[in-house]
């Protein structure tokens, strides 16, 4: 199986932190939007280098998305950023109208996203965010898996012009996608080919994955793993593809099983392949209180579940 | 500019647009696009703002912008959108019918002329406007941003945070206007919501901040003026428009009743014999 290594572990923020440097070293039209998280989301040097480009919008999340919409209405690219909960949640109908429906040029670059936000608990760990933000018309729905993803698909998200919903996370993870990498909006990355199952993952679970991989394959399991990058819109000819081949699938995310990666992918095959489907997600449960590998095992989000996951889905064939 | 008499006769024509497209609807919002009528009428013909419907776009470049953030108030807008000329006045028949371009409100992917966001939600404009404003600061485009909120809409709490951001961050180049008629579709204002004085809340907030009769076009011209004359100066700028609900119709006037219905083909009678046609029924 194709070998992947852990250059050192980064958190994902970080990646977008460094991805809107670059985006608005290249370009003068990228501003930048945060609540009172300027550290939180890796805002720092953007607003030293960039301050007259930078708005610091106080714990006002709902006037942030307005203010982002309106600034992208004069031919800028608006990243307005907070945790996930608040920046999706906590401002639903304001994304709707401003920037899903009126088609504006807004980033919601949601950081500590899913439940490895950790010791905060519940209030703040979004496991919906996904949802809600699929479920708009026109919204782009990237998650990447580790820093240089995340760098990448902010540079990428710069570069489209429409709205971007790109979620990242709080915690040190393994950093293993290429440094030099171009991300594309809307395809799914084989991370590494099998015959018998797919495991089709997003976010941090995609290195969960790539262990459930190497276990099976010591069993004499071929899995194939797929990164789903992008959520929406779903590289729909490579999950139809992959998932003919092996029959059988597992789908895990950081996230409820209501309108995450798991439904989309089940609602993608019901039309075209049915399969034997296995789902790892948050269920259908708040989060609490415990350290990122922690809540992960607690919630059986890691590379272990995924197996077993793989195994019952290929026993069904 | 056109004279005071003028748009007396401008506002006449759009009151009976107004009155004309809800009847024809059979729904649609009358109280609040009569009480706005006078004072929006001098924000597009008055002179005030600038615009010109033969190099508009959406990003207001080079222009000043006007953001609708009670977005229900479509009739009075599309009415004085066609009336300056950036859709034909025809159009306004197809008022909230099905396939038009004059949606119930505001939208941009219908791709009407002259509308830069889509609002009804409410509360929401100001933010809205606010980034418009910090763009053309960005931009060094010296033009101004407008935007219109509703009385009973400042009841949304996002009013406030954008009230305190913009004061915060010194955007001198937005004019608010607050529609203050009394009304909201449960009652007055004060017994639904408990507006208070928002005088003093907007001067609390930071904000310089003017009062004006709403139907007097000579005080609506003179506060435009010393709005204008504040800008530049590190505040923000509220102008607060005095009106009356459904003024100009006397059965409408005054009352919550007219704030979302629509009149039937008699009342609408009724109400088109005390407004003059001025400049042609579309």
């Amino acid at each position: 199986m194709k070998k992947y290594t852990d250059t050192g572990k980064k958190d994902t923020r970080s990646g977008f932190g460094e991805g809107l440097y670059e985006a608005a070293a290249k370009n003068p039209d990228v501003v930048a939007l945060t609540a009172d998280l300027i550290g939180s989301v890796k805002m720092g040097k953007f607003a030293k280098d960039f301050p007259e480009r930078f708005f610091q919008c106080g714990i006002a999340e709902a006037n942030m998305i307005g203010t982002a919409a309106g600034l992208a209405l004069t031919g800028k690219t608006a990243f307005a950023s907070s945790f996930a909960e608040f920046v999706t949640g906590r401002v639903y109908d304001q994304i709707r109208q401003e920037v899903a429906y009126g088609h504006t040029n807004v980033k919601i670059a949601a950081s500590h996203a899913g439940i490895t936000l950790g010791e905060d608990g519940a209030t703040h760990q979004t496991m919906e965010d996904i949802a809600l933000m699929r479920a708009l018309p026109g919204m782009v729905v990237i998650n990447p898996c580790d820093f240089n993803q995340t760098k990448a698909a902010t540079i990428a998200a710069a570069e489209y012009y429409g709205p971007v919903y790109l979620r990242f996370g709080r915690p040190s993870v393994p950093n293993f996608t290429p440094e030099d990498q171009k991300f594309e909006i809307g395809k799914a990355i084989i991370m590494n080919e099998g015959t018998d199952v797919t495991i089709i993952a997003t976010g941090h679970l995609v290195w969960e994955a790539l262990k459930a991989a190497e276990s099976l394959e010591a069993e004499g399991v071929s899995a194939e793993v797929i990164d789903i990058a992008t959520i929406k819109p779903l590289d729909r000819e490579a999950v139809i593809a992959s998932v003919s081949k092996t029959g059988a699938v597992v789908c895990a995310e950081e996230h409820n099983m209501a309108g995450g990666l798991g439904e989309l992918i089940a609602g993608t095959l019901a039309g075209s392949c049915p399969a034997h489907m296995e789902f790892v997600n948050g269920q259908d449960r708040f989060g609490q209180s415990g350290t990122p590998s922690e809540l992960m095992t607690a919630y059986g989000l890691d590379a272990e579940h995924i197996a077993i996951a793989a195994r019952q889905a290929i026993s069904k064939k | 500019m056109v004279s005071i008499e003028e748009l007396k006769k401008i506002s006449s024509q759009v009151r009976r647009d107004i009155i004309r497209m809800v009847c024809s609807a059979k729904s649609g919002h009358p109280g609040g696009s009569l009480s706005s009528a006078d004072f929006l009428t001098a924000l597009y013909f008055g002179g005030v703002m600038k615009h010109d419907p033969a190099t508009w776009t959406r990003s207001g470049k080079g222009q000043d912008v006007f953001i609708l953030s009670a977005g229900h108030l479509t009739p009075v807008y599309y009415s004085l959108l066609a009336r300056a000329g950036y859709f034909p006045v025809e159009e306004l028949s197809t008022f909230r019918k099905f396939g038009s371009r004059l949606q119930g409100h505001p939208s941009i992917e219908a791709g009407l002329p002259g509308v830069f966001q889509p609002s009804g939600s409410l509360g929401q404009g100001l933010s809205l406007a606010a980034g418009v404003a910090l763009g053309k600061r960005i931009d060094n485009d010296g033009n101004l941003t407008y935007v219109l909120l509703g009385d009973g809409e400042s009841e949304e709490g996002q009013i406030w945070e954008a009230a305190m951001f913009c004061a915060h961050h010194k955007i001198d180049n937005l004019i608010a206007i607050t529609d203050w008629n009394r009304q909201q579709i449960d009652g007055n204002v004060d017994s639904v919501g408990g507006l208070g004085d928002l005088e003093s809340k907007w001067k609390s907030f930071g904000w310089e901040v003017i009062s004006c009769d709403g139907h007097d076009f000579g005080a609506i011209l003179s506060a435009f003026g010393k709005a204008k004359g504040f800008t530049g100066k590190g505040k923000p700028v509220m102008l607060l428009m005095n009106t009356e609900m459904g003024h100009g119709v006397d059965f409408m006037a005054g009352t919550c009743e007219w704030h979302g219905k629509a009149p039937s083909a008699e009342l609408a009678d009724k109400a088109l014999a005390q407004i003059e046609e001025t400049l042609g029924d579309y």
